[in-house]
């Protein structure tokens, strides 16, 4: 049991250790500034539309950052990304079947 | 079938995982993709509600903007103490990473307080659910006492989502905890429960929500009493997955709930 905990102990050392701390500075400021654009156009009061495309634009780039390197999926083996990412996306964008039932609330008006 | 016993010494073969990596990791990872429909499922929810009501309501002003974005710099300042934690895990330098863990904890608990006071703001304000303990004497004269009886669906949706990832942070630090200081933790995470249900006052829904830490307190203590092991760097990975995960999840909740709802003046 010990050799297999060392096993991965070193599996852990040879995924986290194959690249600088500098990496994780830059995307955490990446983030930052991300986050600070966001805020700065919420200031600029523009066109709801116009401002959802860009919040959402941002975020999944944010999102991006996190999970590819934060989580570090960047470093796993594309079955692990493929499969996962795949699977996860397919049934987010499932859910947006409700959506145009919201629009047809606006133009019908609730009975 | 026959039974085979193998001996304890003999080395035993594995089959090499398909996804390349330890099953505890992959554990995670579902638990994660699980949890993502429940965020996706209750941002699907707010959008909804949002699309389908004309008039919405825009409680946010300039203090809450900053306030939520203070809370956003503090869960990203968490995720890179988080990773820190990790990689000094990796390199087996035990110190660093109890030290990092407790920065990310630090950074957590921030989050949580700030978050606390805004929705103890508003509930001042009159956005109330009708399960919320009512507000001594009820003569609030804010701007949204009547947004709970116009548009339900906005306390509803606002005070689940966020209420929901409030909890996943707390249940985070309360993770990063056991995994920092082991059984040390347990006396540290009684004396939060006591704090923040002795320090709230009766009418505040977080006097009631405090008893999470008390639940989260007796299964530790179970989990281990009954368990007691060193945590180890794939343990310290798998912590910063969940983490990670609820840093994730504010990136959306933070322009959809916060940014799309505000009032610039």
């Amino acid at each position: 049991m010990e050799a297999f905990q060392q096993a991965i102990a070193e599996q852990v050392a040879e995924q986290q250790l194959h690249h600088g701390k500098a990496q994780f500075f830059w995307v955490w400021g990446a983030l930052l500034a991300m986050t600070a654009i966001e805020v700065y156009l919420t200031y600029q009061n523009l066109q709801p539309v116009r401002m959802l495309t860009i919040l959402m634009g941002l975020s999944l780039v944010k999102a991006a950052l996190i999970i590819g390197y934060f989580m570090h999926m960047k470093y796993e083996i594309s079955q692990m990304k493929w499969l996962t990412m795949c699977a996860l996306v397919a049934c987010l964008a499932l859910m947006m079947i409700f959506f145009p039932d919201a629009l047809r609330i606006l133009s019908l008006g609730v009975k | 079938m026959a039974d085979v016993t193998l001996p304890h010494d003999m080395p035993a073969v594995y089959e090499p995982s398909l996804f390349g990596t330890y099953s505890k990791k992959i554990g995670m990872w579902l638990f994660l993709m699980s949890d993502s429909l429940t965020f996706g499922a209750l941002l699907y929810a707010y959008s909804y509600g949002r699309i389908s009501t004309p008039n919405w309501p825009t409680p946010f002003h300039s203090e809450s903007i900053v306030n939520a974005t203070i809370m956003t710099a503090f869960l990203l300042t968490s995720s890179l103490t988080m990773v820190l934690a990790v990689r000094a895990s990796a390199e087996g330098n035990a110190k660093a990473q109890r030290l990092w863990l407790l920065a990310t904890m630090a950074c957590g608990m921030g989050f949580v307080i700030l978050h606390g006071r805004e929705w103890s703001k508003l509930i001042a304000e009159g956005l109330t659910l009708p399960v919320f303990p009512k507000l001594p004497g009820q003569a609030v004269a804010g701007e949204f006492v009547n947004v709970a009886k116009t548009v339900p669906q906005f306390p509803a949706t606002f005070f689940g989502l966020t209420g929901m990832h409030m909890l996943h942070v707390t249940l985070g630090v309360v993770y990063l905890g056991v995994v920092a200081l082991r059984r040390k933790f347990i006396p540290i995470l009684l004396i939060m429960w006591l704090v923040a249900w002795l320090g709230t006052p009766s009418y505040s829904p977080f006097h009631y929500g405090a008893h999470v830490l008390l639940v989260a307190a007796v299964v530790c203590s179970i989990v281990l009493w009954l368990k007691p092991k060193v945590y180890d760097s794939s343990d310290v990975e798998v912590a910063g997955l969940y983490w990670h995960f609820v840093d994730l999840v504010w990136m959306f909740i933070f322009p959809l709930v916060y940014l799309m709802s505000a009032k610039i003046l």
